[in-house]
C-alpha cells in the first residue's frame, strides 16, 4: 500500500462523512436462531457444544451474520452511507473487499434475541494503491443491541476500489525434459517422485544422470521417494522477479529421508520463517493443463 | 495455561466448498465468494474466502483447544494473502498474557501464498482463574 495524498480530492470529500452514522436502529432479518447457528457450524467444522442444545448460544464471532443485509439489502442504512457508496462506485471503486475486523463481546447471543444495532462512519483513509486495485478503506463502527441492552461492539474495515481484471498469469517455465531425465517427469506426472539408484554399488543419486558418480555403472534402477525431508538450504527469492512467480518466495534444497538432496520450492510456511533443519513433506503441485512439480509444504510439530 | 504457551496448530484445507459454504451460512452474498469468473473481474484469480468465515476460525481454533466452557470476549483480525480454494490454511496460535482467568492468544493464518490473517482473541476460562 502506498499513500498518494496529492490531488486526492475525492478523499477530501470522503472524508466529511467521517462521524457520520451509516445505520440507524437497524434491525437483524431474523432473530438469533438455532438452525443458521447449525448451518454456521456444519460449514466451519464447530463442533463445540455449547452451540447446540437447549442451553445453546450462538458462536459469538457469527455477530455480524445477524446483521447481514443479504440478497435483499440493508434495512436501516443512512443517506450519508449510501452518498458515501455512492461517491466511491461512480469514481469506479466498484469492488469491495474486508480487511479488518474487531468484535468485542458483553453476553452471548442467544436463539430468540432480536437484534438491533447503530452503525457510524469512523475513517475514511486517503487513495490508497493495493494489490487488487486503488481504492479507499472505510472504517465503521457497529453496536449491537438486543432489547435495548449492548451486547456487542463492531470495528469493520473495508477496501472499496477500482478492480483491475486478472491478466492470465503467464505460464511456468517447462523442464528440460531429455533422455536422461524423462523418467524422473514420468514419475511425477504420476505423482510419484523417483530417485535414481546404481544397481551396482546401490548409491542413490539425484538429479538423474547416465552414470554412477560413485562407481562408474551406467546402470540403474529407480526408488520412489517416501516424500519425507528436511530444509539443508535455502535461498528467499526477492528480485529479479520472474514471470509466473511472485516474489518473495522460498526456494529450498531439500535433503530427502533416502538420502539426495533436490531443489524446489518451500510452501504452507511464510518466506520468512523457512530454516535449515525445517521438516517438509512432498507434495505435488499442479500449475496448468500441461504441467506439474514436485514442491516441499513445511509440517509443523 | 501460561503466557507463552502454543496451541497446537490447526490445518484447515482451503476448499471450494468451504470457502462457499462459510459465505452463505454467515449471509455474505458477494459474488468474490462464489462465482471464478466474477472474482477474476475484480482482480482476484479466484473465489476466495470471506472475512466472517476467517474470523468464525479463529475462534473456532481457539475454543476447540480451550473447550466448551471458554468465552470469547473479543476477536481482532486482519487479512492479508487471501485463501483461494486449493491452499491450506495453518492455524497457530500463541498465549501472549494471562490475566487472572483471562487469556490474549496470538494467532496467526498462513497458507500458500503468505500469510492469511493475524489476530488476537481474548478468552475467559471460568475453571482456571477459580
Ligand atoms: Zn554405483
Amino acid at each position: 500500500m502506498r499513500e498518494e495524498q496529492v490531488g486526492d480530492e475525492l478523499g477530501a470529500r470522503l472524508k466529511e462523512y467521517e462521524g457520520c452514522p451509516a445505520a440507524v436502529a437497524g434491525t437483524g432479518k431474523d432473530p438469533v436462531n438455532a438452525p443458521m447457528i447449525r448451518h454456521w457450524c456444519e460449514a466451519l467444522g464447530d463442533t463445540n457444544p455449547a452451540y447446540t442444545g437447549p442451553d445453546a448460544i450462538a458462536p459469538p464471532t457469527m455477530l455480524q451474520t445477524w446483521t447481514m443485509g443479504g440478497l435483499s439489502g440493508h434495512r436501516g442504512r443512512t443517506g450519508a452511507y449510501q452518498e458515501l457508496l455512492g461517491l466511491l462506485d461512480a469514481a469506479g471503486c466498484t469492488a469491495v473487499v474486508a480487511t479488518d475486523c474487531e468484535q468485542e463481546y458483553l453476553r452471548p447471543l442467544r436463539p430468540g434475541d432480536e437484534v438491533t444495532f447503530d452503525t457510524v462512519i469512523e475513517e475514511v483513509s486517503g487513495r490508497r494503491t493495493t494489490r487488487l486495485g486503488t481504492g479507499y478503506f472505510v472504517t465503521t463502527r457497529t453496536d449491537v443491541r438486543v432489547a435495548g441492552e449492548p451486547v456487542a461492539t463492531h470495528r469493520f474495515r473495508i477496501l472499496k476500489y477500482a478492480p483491475v481484471p486478472r491478466a492470465p498469469l503467464p505460464r511456468r517455465p517447462r523442464p528440460v525434459v531429455n533422455r536422461d531425465n524423462a523418467g524422473f517427469w514420468r514419475g511425477v506426472a504420476e505423482h510419484r517422485l523417483l530417485i535414481q539408484r546404481c544397481t551396482a554399488c546401490g548409491t542413490p543419486r539425484h538429479p538423474w544422470l547416465p552414470g554412477c558418480n560413485a562407481c562408474g555403472s551406467p546402470d540403474w534402477d529407480t526408488v520412489e521417494a517416501s516424500g519425507e525431508g528436511t530444509v539443508h538450504s535455502y535461498v528467499v527469492l526477492h528480485h529479479p522477479p520472474f514471470p509466473a512467480f511472485d516474489p518473495p518466495y522460498a526456494v529450498g534444497l531439500i535433503e530427502l529421508a533416502e538420502g539426495v538432496r533436490m531443489v524446489s520450492n518451500v510452501v504452507g510456511v511464510p518466506y520468512d520463517e523457512v530454516r535449515i533443519g525445517l521438516p517438509v513433506r512432498l507434495e505435488f503441485q499442479r500449475c496448468d493443463e500441461e504441467l506439474t512439480v514436485p514442491v516441499f509444504r513445511a509440517v509443523r510439530r | 495455561m501460561r503466557a507463552g504457551d502454543r496451541l497446537p496448530p490447526l490445518r484447515i484445507p482451503v476448499t471450494r466448498t468451504l470457502i462457499v459454504a462459510g459465505a452463505l451460512a454467515s449471509r455474505d452474498f458477494q459474488d468474490v465468494h462464489h462465482d471464478p469468473e466474477l472474482a477474476r473481474r475484480k482482480g482476484a484469480p479466484d473465489i476466495f474466502m470471506n472475512i466472517l468465515t476467517t474470523n468464525g476460525l479463529v475462534g473456532r481454533y481457539v475454543t476447540d483447544h480451550f473447550g466448551p466452557a471458554a468465552v470469547l470476549r473479543k476477536v481482532a483480525i486482519r487479512l492479508g494473502a487471501p485463501n483461494h480454494p486449493g491452499d491450506t490454511m495453518l492455524l497457530t496460535g500463541t498465549v501472549e498474557e494471562v490475566a487472572g482467568d483471562t487469556a490474549v492468544v496470538r494467532v496467526v493464518g498462513a497458507n500458500g501464498l503468505g500469510t492469511h490473517v493475524t489476530g488476537t482473541v481474548t478468552v475467559t476460562l471460568p475453571e482456571a482463574g477459580a
